[in-house]
């Protein structure tokens, strides 16, 4: 390879694993000294009074744009609605909303995308307070970019990485369905069965665990690009503690695994839009779970694995066969033929 | 696909405790021979079963199972993906498997490429390339890899009446043929095989009877659960140890001895064994799927081949001196053996053909953190 074709941006380097997070350091973080922002959070933390103003804002693509289960548009607002949960942050005071179209784009779909987005907002009791519209010239763009910012509120912030040695790993829900939904879109794989997309505000579900659990819940965090293996593997390197799962108990739906059978994608690597990733002190592990399992999208939680204390920044998997390592990577998951 | 409405049940070939009972039983059967056994797989996707359940881990000590030249991307000679890429770079719209996509020639991958502009269409069906091509009035490449199983799908598009505009560019290859190279390497330790259970249900088990006839050592055809590989296990070390030259067929919810002739007549009808080389192993004699004559009007490396000679220099060695990539795929040398891996040959630089693919034996090594033959799935036992 040439040295020119290093000095430019590459498609992997979006894909949320360490040479984006690489990148955001050698470009945007250069000569950033401020804590908040250095953290590389879903968001960032400002005292205001005695509570956290949070501010967290993302920027959304998906191909197709309406894909079983949701659309740009929901997934615009839930994107940011659950970035501010995983801190803590489940009162979301006001959402702005960019967007950018390229000429050409058909009304009718925008018209659906955006009552999408608004009828989200209503359900995550997220208003959407302000916004800005561009439109690009055709080929300028690939139809649509949402770009949402987030400004939620909380008495206390929840951290990444506050994982502690013994604390149980759970899973909100099932794993996978967003990436292999969207994927099995994108590849018009034809795949009929329940397989949707599980994009939702999780809000509400994370204020009623966390006034369930209070202070033993320790670290949070919605397991979306790079999936499972990517969130967890971040959460144990800033903890420095190693976590174990248990394959046998992270819920998968059947229509998931059999997506991810026949294209030989895991579901621990795709991403969630639904989900989140709770360490909580195993004493209030019961209380969690039965708080969640109360809850519409908490139904099928579950207790997926243990912190120990172990080789830090190491995920590994029992899969009842024997043991191996779950390794954070750079690429885009894609079907495989071997 | 699947028929609506019908729900869709979980696999029943990962059943934990039947799975401990026949590692136990592995344990017994190598213990009974009482040496060293090594055997070997054929197959990427045996590899990533072993990776994907941690199975490496709970081998008997004394069981050392090889990676194989198993990986048809691994294998794709790089001046074929360079070859490629010229066309890419032309302008052509590229269609291939997503296996393909990161895998480097000598001058960068298909990813690369995409970088620089090319218009690079990851599929997962060859149907789709067909669709693709009735749909775009330029000339449209598919970069078609993979053994037998994804040779009939290339084959059957082409019966298809496929559009005047696509053009194949087989890199397709024959295991077979592999298998007897590997199987003839002078000194190899290898005392059976374990065989890729997809190729087969298309092959038969019935092709691998002049091989076991010819070399003298058992092939048991696996697939690709854990108790399929756990139990082709036990049933290759129990041939070796009552000596049993046999093919034995340990698939048979999907491969018969015959195979699925509808599948061979296609294939042979599209396609005729050719010689050619298998990046890190050899030139192999008849490893190489070529298209027939009668379908050189869809054949990407007759209708560019002036495009190609001016901008592919093919004669560019592929082998750097100390890579042993040949070694280990032929069984002979673990990816520890070599001075460069972990060194000079990484994923993100590769040197060896092994090192280039998700499915190459010493990528999976160095991405699971292994110095050692033991601690294959990244675990200190």
């Amino acid at each position: 390879m040439t040295a020119a074709s290093d000095r430019k941006v590459r498609l992997i380097q979006g894909a949320g694993g360490p040479a984006m997070r690489s990148l955001i350091e050698s470009t945007f973080l250069r000569g950033v000294q401020h804590p908040e922002a250095l953290a590389l959070s879903d968001g960032a933390a400002i005292p205001w009074g005695d509570r956290f103003l949070v501010l967290t804002a993302d920027s959304h693509t998906v191909q197709p744009l309406i894909f079983p289960g949701g659309d740009i548009g929901r997934l615009s607002v839930c994107g940011v609605v659950n970035d501010l949960a995983m801190m803590g942050a489940t009162e979301v005071l006001a959402l702005a909303s960019a967007v950018i179209i390229e000429e050409g784009f058909d009304l009718d779909l925008l018209e659906q995308i955006a009552a999408s987005l608004h009828q989200t907002s209503v359900e995550a009791n997220a208003p959407v307070l302000t916004g800005d519209t561009k439109i690009l010239q055709r080929g300028e763009l690939d139809g649509l970019v949402v770009s949402t910012t987030g400004l939620g509120v909380t008495q206390r912030v929840v951290r990444d990485s506050g994982l502690r040695a013994g604390d149980a790993i759970v899973a909100t829900g099932t794993i996978g369905d967003h990436g292999l939904a969207v994927l099995s879109a994108r590849h018009q794989l034809g795949l009929i069965g329940d397989l949707r997309s599980d994009v939702a505000p999780l809000n509400g579900l994370v204020h009623a665990a966390l006034a369930a659990v209070g202070d033993a819940l320790h670290a949070m965090k919605d397991p979306t690009r790079g999936g499972v293996v990517s969130a967890l593997s971040e959460m144990a390197q800033k903890a420095r503690v190693q976590v174990r799962l248990q394959e046998a108990a992270i819920p998968v739906s059947a229509a998931a695994h059999a997506a991810s059978e026949l294209l030989g994608i895991d579901p621990l690597v795709v991403a969630n839009e639904g989900k989140a990733l709770i360490g909580v002190d195993p004493s209030a592990l019961d209380t969690l779970l039965s708080t969640l399992h109360s809850h519409p999208l908490g139904r099928q939680a579950a207790c997926i694995g243990y912190v120990e204390s172990g080789e830090a920044g190491t995920l590994l998997l029992d899969t009842g066969f024997g043991t191996r390592r779950l390794l954070e990577r750079d690429a885009n998951p894609l079907p495989r033929i071997c | 696909m699947m028929a609506p409405g019908r729900p869709i049940r979980p696999l029943q070939f990962r059943d934990v405790q039947q799975g401990q009972a026949l590692q136990k039983r592995l344990q017994q059967v190598v213990a009974d021979v009482g040496r060293p056994i090594s055997v070997m797989h054929v197959c990427g996707s045996h590899e990533q079963a072993f990776s994907r359940f941690g199975l490496r881990r709970s081998l008997p000590p004394d069981l050392q199972v090889q990676m194989g030249p198993g990986c048809p991307v691994c294998v794709t000679d790089a001046p074929d993906i360079d070859a490629v890429i010229t066309l890419a770079l032309a302008g052509l719209p590229v269609l291939t498997y997503g296996d393909m996509f990161a895998v480097p020639g000598q001058h960068g991958s298909l990813r690369d490429a995409q970088a620089a502009g090319a218009r690079i269409h990851v599929i997962y069906a060859a149907t789709q390339v067909l669709d693709f091509a009735r749909h775009h009035p330029e000339p449209v490449v598919f970069f078609a890899t993979g053994f037998e199983t994804t040779a009939v799908a290339t084959a059957a598009i082409l019966l298809q009446d496929p559009p005047a505009n696509l053009f194949v560019y087989s890199a397709h290859k024959w295991v077979p043929a592999a298998m007897d190279i590997v199987a003839s390497v002078p000194g190899s330790p290898i005392e059976g095989f374990l065989a890729a259970g997809h190729a087969a249900t298309i092959t038969g088990s019935a092709i691998f009877d002049a091989f076991v006839a010819r070399h003298r050592r058992p092939v048991v055809i696996a697939g690709f659960e854990p108790l399929d590989i756990l139990s082709a296990l036990v049933c290759l070390v129990e041939c070796i140890q009552q000596e049993r030259c046999d093919v034995v067929n340990a698939f048979p919810r999907c491969v018969t001895p015959q195979g699925n002739q509808r599948a061979l007549s296609i294939l042979r009808h599209v396609f005729q064994q050719a010689d050619g080389p298998w990046r890190g192993i050899a030139h192999i004699p008849g490893g190489e799927l070529a298209l027939r004559p009668s379908f050189a009007a869809h054949d990407a490396r007759l209708h560019f081949a002036d495009r190609l000679a001016r901008s592919t220099p093919r004669s560019q060695p592929d082998r750097v001196d100390p890579c042993r990539c040949g070694s280990i795929m032929t069984g002979t040398a673990l990816p520890v053996d070599c001075a460069l891996f972990g060194t000079s040959c990484r994923p993100d630089q590769p040197v060896g053909a092994c090192m280039v693919s998700s499915e190459g034996p010493c990528r999976i090594w160095y991405e699971a953190g292994q110095t050692d033959p033991r601690s294959c799935d990244g675990v200190q036992p």
